[in-house]
């Protein structure tokens, strides 16, 4: 890594950490604040890291005992890193009684991996949601961020061999 | 600003629309967006350049049209005509029968009795304006109903409509609106608060989302009219941050009702100031408990707390507080515009008015749906869902999710309001209905969603966090073939601790789907117990363990 590439890290760094300061200035650094900064952490890092943890917990004068419980409460934070690529299965009641069970157990087997883990060389993360409010098309699963409907154990096989083999 | 300049607005964004002599509706909702709707619209703004017809046709994006599983959805108006699995290749032939015979292959009619049984209140402009113009909800009557509210009413006046007009709490308990309302208004404080509740955690539900994301301003709305009438200035949403694209449109929302005037400081020009701000939930289904929502706004653990106190004595910092679900606040301005004694008169004696059901499962038209409360659980299935998918047999619906009940086909010609539903041990809840066929079995369904009750009980209160991990088991031991005959008489028992002696709603409701799947399928509970079979051959039996 050159000089020049450290750089651009340490200045994306920085704006990544703006996005954070700026929530917490916005709400006055009031502890009301919490769940919103958590927030703005995740967005810009993509999880919540020990680190950042105990930032938050000092900007917003807060005991790191109570940040932690607060972001290992809420479902939506994590404190592990994603990995290059996230598949989402929905196990909300319409995709669960359209047989997204059997669709998760198919990614389990073809992946090697449990959901809230991430493949060995990265690249995957498998995860599982209660529901994304698209119930008319059950089942859904999500790759990327993208909302896939009326998926199929092959299709998901087929979008996540696709997200494995993808080199870049 | 008066009433006449806000009217003005209204009136011109009408003529502008008007103006066009074919409007094409691509709807922009979140079901029809993961169907790629986004590019239909880009597709065919793209052909209407092409072809040089900018003055001619117009092409905007609209909220939910209802029918999610057909999506992408677009309507020609003035012509009326829906079209459904529209795709961008399709572009070229939908301009090409502007005018003409319609385009066969994309032809919707078949599910008119789904349009047609429905009455719209809630979503009367779902599906008709443009989620981010603010100028397209005025047009259709919107703020009407809170300059109403400012320049001609009383606050007292305002409860008075809205507990004339019947209208119970659309979050699932159906608590009076105007008994909440008037609580909080009596409450003496200098500072008091609105909360919108849209943290939609039923698995299974989307009607909040919907809301917000095809007619965010009805809600802001609404919110503000509590706001006078209960005295508050400041309100939150409290939305799903697995809801992205509601947070997006009720942000710009707030936005734009701010320029406008009808939402922050001095109102319509009058003393009346009411700021808004969203607040993001972070996926916790206990924070729909209103006490739990509010330790989450304040920036904590969603845990609830005992009430009494209630919020609308002691909420959001110690504040009185008036919390409401989002459907609940978007009955609001059609009310005080037409009135208390109009909405009373739709539904049926104890429920009035509609409700919005979102409709899911194994039945032909999954989507959004709102019809008058009294409406029969066969005309919901049969009608306007146009039945079971496939040729299987309808077997039961699950209404309020995992608080909620299995009702069996029995009940088909059950009115569907808040006491019958209690009759038949099941709840109106949000709103969620599931509908199911035989090829689901009940015993797994109950598995599914004491699982869930378990991995969301936030743990304060032994019963629910003990309880539901204990019934858990108990479900999961008959599902794999290894039920004892006792086993029955010890979940009865269960879940009559648990019901009976946890803290707040979650706890108290999270048995209701396995008692109510006992009390209609206790054969399903036997044959898996007794000759270690699934009756539906869902569950993979393993009697040897």
């Amino acid at each position: 890594m050159d000089e020049k590439e450290v750089d651009r890290i340490k200045v994306n760094e920085d704006r990544r950490w703006r996005l954070v300061n700026r929530t917490m200035r916005l709400h006055g650094h009031q502890p009301d604040a919490l769940i919103e900064t958590l927030h703005a952490v995740q967005e810009s890092f993509g999880f919540l890291d020990i680190d950042s943890l105990k930032y938050v917990a000092e900007s917003l004068r807060l005991p790191l005992s109570l940040v932690y419980g607060v972001a290992t409460f809420y479902h939506f934070f994590t404190l592990k890193p994603p990995g290059e690529h996230t598949c989402v299965v929905c196990l909300g009641t319409a995709c669960y009684i359209a047989g997204s069970s059997n669709i998760l157990k198919t990614v389990e087997e073809q992946t090697g991996i449990k959901p809230g883990e991430t493949t060995p060389d990265r690249k995957l993360s498998l995860l599982t949601a209660r529901c994304m409010g698209s119930c008319g098309l059950a089942p859904v699963v999500v790759f990327d961020g993208e909302v896939h409907g009326k998926m199929s154990s092959a299709s998901v096989l087929e979008n996540v061999g696709r997200l494995l083999n993808h080199d870049d | 600003m008066t009433i006449e300049e806000l009217q003005d607005i209204g009136k011109i964004e009408k003529e502008k629309q008007e103006g066009f002599k074919y409007r094409i509706h691509v709807c922009v909702a979140a079901g029809c967006l993961s169907s790629q709707s986004g590019l239909v619209k880009e597709a065919l703004e793209k052909e209407v350049a092409r072809r040089g017809l900018e003055s001619w046709a117009l092409v905007k994006g609209v909220g939910c049209l209802g029918l999610c599983t057909a999506g992408p959805m677009v309507a020609i108006e003035p012509d009326g005509l829906l079209y459904q699995g529209v795709s961008v290749s399709d572009a070229s032939d939908i301009l090409e029968a502007l005018g003409g015979p319609p385009v066969n292959r994309l032809d919707c009619s078949a599910h008119l009795p789904f349009f047609a049984r429905q009455r719209k209140i809630v979503l009367e402009n779902c599906g008709h304006i443009d989620p981010e113009s603010i100028e397209d909800y005025v047009a259709e009557g919107g703020y009407e109903g809170l300059y109403n509210a400012l320049r001609t009413m009383t606050p007292a006046g305002v409860i008075e409509q809205i507990t004339k007009s019947g209208l119970r709490g659309r979050g699932g308990a159906g608590f009076p609106t105007g008994l909440k309302w008037t609580a909080v208004s009596k409450t003496k404080s200098n500072v008091k608060f609105v909360i919108c509740n849209a943290d939609e955690g039923d698995p299974g539900a989307f009607m909040d989302r919907s809301v917000l994301e095809s007619d965010p301003h009805r809600v802001l709305e609404g919110m503000a009219i509590a706001g006078l009438a209960v005295g508050a200035n400041y309100g939150f949403v409290y939305v799903r941050a697995e809801y992205p694209l509601a947070v997006k449109r009720i942000r710009t929302a707030i936005a734009r009702a701010e320029r406008l005037g009808v939402l922050g400081r001095n109102i319509f020009n009058t003393t009346f100031s009411f700021d808004v701000t969203v607040r993001l939930g972070a996926g916790a289904f206990v924070c729909g408990e209103e006490t739990a929502l509010i330790a989450s706004i304040e920036g904590r653990r969603g845990s609830p707390r005992p009430r009494p106190p209630f919020p609308s004595e002691l909420g959001l910092w110690g504040y009185p507080t008036l919390i409401n679900n989002v459907e609940t606040f978007a009955n609001v301005p059609p009310i005080i515009r037409k009135g208390g004694a109009w909405f009373a008169s739709i539904g049926t004696e104890k429920s009035k008015g509609t409700k919005v059901f979102a409709l899911a499962g194994r039945v032909n038209n999954t989507g959004l749906i709102e019809a008058p409360m009294g409406t029969t659980l066969r005309e919901i299935v049969f009608d306007i869902g146009g039945g079971v998918t496939g040729d299987r047999k309808f077997k039961a619906i699950l209404t309020g999710g995992p608080s909620g009940g299995c009702i069996p086909a029995q009940f088909l010609d059950m009115s569907m309001d808040y006491e019958s539903l209690a009759q038949v041990g099941a709840i109106m809840g949000s709103g969620g209905l599931i509908v199911m066929d035989d090829s689901s079995c009940m015993v797994d369904v109950a598995k599914f969603f004491i699982e869930f009750c378990m991995s969301e009980s936030c743990g304060k209160c032994v019963p629910c966090r003990v309880g539901t991990v204990q019934i858990y088991n108990l479900l999961k031991r008959i599902t794999e073939g290894g039920g004892k005959p006792s086993d029955i008489e010890l979940l009865e028992e269960l879940c009559d601790l648990v019901k009976n002696t946890s803290l707040c709603g979650l706890g108290q409701t999270a048995p209701n789907p396995v008692l109510s799947t006992m009390r209609y399928f206790m054969d399903e509970y036997k044959a898996h117990i007794e000759d270690k079979v699934c009756p539906a051959g869902t569950c993979h039996m393993n009697p040897t363990e």
